[in-house]
């Protein structure tokens, strides 16, 4: 396997966290690489460092040792402005709470991010481009018909859809998933995983952490974090 | 774009932000009409009182006066930038009804009708004689009589709603005059004979100048009279000052210095002359330094209130802040998800400050309007608060204030949106620093949310 196979890569991750008086450790040497097109699910009981090391991975927080590198450059290195690039252009985040702006409508939290990345005169250029590609994105994911409502008036798995369009939106090379099933009933959250699923076929790099054994069964990979270390 | 969207949706769907937003309001709504009244009576007063004098006085405060007033008027009347001149005596007297013992001490100014007004605002003032201010001293039931023009307090009284009763024609009445005559060294020149002059004259009109004082302690005669009163006729006559109105072209200062310069090299021409030594009490003023006393207490009060009012918006940019805080924190979630999609810490503040800035916008435009349409009504409502209820803003019975000031300065009102709007901002930039800071992790922490 060649260097260039691997998007992402992590090695020897530590991160530690001070609560109180106490510092808890949790990443302890974590070493990762995940390839193009591969859906990778880490699993892992509730504390053991899994979220922590999926926003690490998309720039959200910072390693207090180790290297994150995407596409073989280093993350750490990148200077702020860079990393907000990163994380607009090339990641894909869907939460466990979804996460969306109860302000805007589905369809503007879908192409939030292309609007957030243009100038207001660079937005009104590619507006017609963004309100199509966020149409065409809730035509796939079943939402054609609630692209006017508020993410207040939709059911969770719903709202889970429209995180994952937003999520796809600047068409980014991997989408990072902290437990996108863990706030939907199993029929609701196998749906999603089909949604996963499709996406993955379609030759989408997906990381996706879940508490379940079940849901990662539909990964490809699956790697294990236990006390903040991968086993 | 989307902080101007988010910021406009945060202000319509939070009510919280109704708080902000009506806390600028009200400020503005506050110091538009307070500064646009007490805006409007200082310059009305000033008005007034620039109406009352010349552009330039050349002066001197001593009862005696000051002679060879006419050389000088003559040496600078032909002067390009002087469009008018008016001599003036000023002094002191007591004046009583011809049945009457009881004298009452007032304030005289002699002058020459046309040319005062020519100067001055003096024509304006009349009433009866307004369209011929030259027969402003002349009484209309007998043109053959001295008359005087009596400070319209001094003769009318004013009913509870400010106005005068004006009488159809001027009513016969002879006001007994009496001043003490100084000599050109400032003794009294009638020592051992009586003291005082005494000179009747017919009243003839009244003048409404706005001022207060003036209004109720003048009367104004003939320059020839009040010269012959004060003792400052004869063969070197005498007055008080020579009051300048210059060209429309020309500022204030610059007429000034170049009057100051005529009368220093005047006063040179004249040393040794007979009573050369009184031109050394004259000075040479503007009209704002002339009646500087006056206007400064006006100013100070002025001050008073836009420092009590700059106070309020400082309590307006606490209102702002707390709000913002409040608002800013319940929408730490939001910050976490923007910067989860690449938005940098300086967007967060702009999206704030977009939110500030509208908050602002709206409460000016809001209070402003309310303003306006209170001002356009301020006089209506207190007629109908005063006909209802008795309430009046101030007694018209004893000051001088006729309808209340109700134009909207614009540089004032500028400055007002401009400070209501540098409030918003500056108070909504802690929390929007703070909530740039918020790490996107700990935004997006299930206790946050």
């Amino acid at each position: 396997m060649s260097k260039d196979d691997f998007i992402l890569k992590a090695e020897r991750l530590y991160k530690s966290y001070r609560m109180g008086e106490a510092e808890v450790s949790v990443l302890r040497g974590v070493d990762l690489a995940v390839k193009r097109s591969e859906f990778v699910a880490i699993v892992g009981a509730s504390g053991s460092g899994k979220s922590t090391l999926l926003h690490i991975l998309g720039a959200l927080d910072r390693p207090d040792k180790g290297a994150v590198s995407f596409e073989g450059r280093n993350l750490s290195r990148l200077a702020e402005g860079e990393l907000n690039k990163f994380r607009n252009k090339m990641v894909g985040f869907v939460f466990q709470f979804y996460h969306l702006l109860d302000e805007l409508s589905v369809l503007e939290n879908v192409f939030l991010p292309a609007m957030a990345s243009k100038s207001v005169f660079g937005w009104l250029g590619s507006r017609r481009w963004a309100r199509g590609r966020a149409k065409e994105l809730l035509g796939e994911l079943g939402l054609s018909e609630r692209a006017n409502h508020k993410p207040y008036q939709l059911s969770g798995g719903e709202r889970q859809r429209v995180a994952i369009g937003r999520a796809l939106m600047n068409e980014p090379r991997i989408l990072l998933a902290d437990e996108p099933t863990g706030n939907l009933d199993s029929a609701t959250g196998n749906g999603i995983l089909d949604v996963f699923e499709r996406l993955n076929g379609a030759g989408q790099t997906i990381v996706m952490v879940t508490h379940d054994e079940r849901i990662a069964q539909k990964a490809g990979r699956i790697i294990t974090l236990s006390d903040g270390k991968i086993r | 774009m989307y902080k101007i969207i988010l910021s406009f949706r945060y202000l319509l769907k939070r009510r919280i932000s109704y708080l902000a937003f009506l806390a600028v309001a009200l400020c503005v709504f506050i110091v538009v009409v307070v500064m646009t009244v007490i805006t409007g009576l200082v310059r009305d007063f000033k008005v007034n009182n620039h109406k009352w004098v010349g552009d330039c006085i050349v002066g001197t405060e001593s009862l005696v006066g000051f002679a060879y007033y006419e050389d000088f008027i003559k040496r600078i009347e032909k002067s390009d930038f002087i469009e008018g001149i008016s001599s003036v005596v000023k002094s002191y007297a007591l004046v009583r009804g011809r049945d009457s013992e009881e004298g009452i001490g007032i304030e005289i100014m002699g002058i020459e009708p046309v040319k005062h007004s020519g100067v001055t605002g003096f024509g304006e003032t009349l009433y009866h004689r307004k369209n011929d201010v030259s027969k402003a001293f002349v009484p209309a039931h007998d043109p053959n009589l001295v008359g005087c023009v009596v400070g319209i307090d001094r003769w009318l009284v004013r009913d509870a709603k400010g106005r005068y009763s004006y009488e159809v024609s001027p009513v016969e009445a002879a006001l007994l005059v009496s001043c003490f005559p100084l000599t050109s060294k400032g003794a009294l020149a009638k020592a051992g004979a009586g003291l005082v002059n005494t000179k009747t004259f017919y009243y003839s009109d009244t003048s409404h100048s706005g001022l207060a004082r003036v209004d109720s302690s003048f009367v104004y005669l003939p320059l020839e009279e009040a010269q012959l009163l004060c003792g400052m006729g004869g063969s070197v006559k005498r007055i008080s000052a020579i009051h300048i109105k210059f060209k429309p072209n020309v500022k204030l200062e610059d007429g000034c210095d170049k009057v100051a310069a005529l009368w220093k090299k005047f006063i040179e021409e004249k040393k040794g002359e007979k009573q050369a030594e009184l031109l050394d009490t004259v000075t040479v003023q503007s009209w704002k330094e002339y009646r500087r006393p006056f206007i400064a207490a006006m100013e100070k009060e002025q001050t008073m209130l836009t420092i009590m009012f700059a106070l309020v918006g400082v309590t307006t940019v606490f209102i702002v802040l707390v709000v913002f805080y409040m608002i800013v924190s319940h929408k730490s979630k939001d910050v976490g998800i923007l910067k989860s999609i690449g938005v940098s810490k300086v967007n967060i503040i702009e999206l704030f400050s977009c939110f500030a800035f509208l908050t602002g916008l709206l409460g000016c435009v809001v209070g402003v309007f309310a303003g306006w349409l209170f001002l356009l009504k301020i006089n209506q409502a207190e007629d109908f608060l005063f006909e209802h209820f008795g309430f009046q803003l101030w007694d018209r019975t004893m000051y001088a204030i006729g309808d209340i000031p109700s134009a909207i300065d614009l540089k004032v009102l500028g400055v007002i949106i401009v400070s209501a709007m540098a409030a918003c901002l500056a108070g909504a930039f802690l929390p929007s620093w703070q909530a740039a800071k918020l790490e996107a992790v700990e935004a997006l922490q299930v206790s946050q949310l």
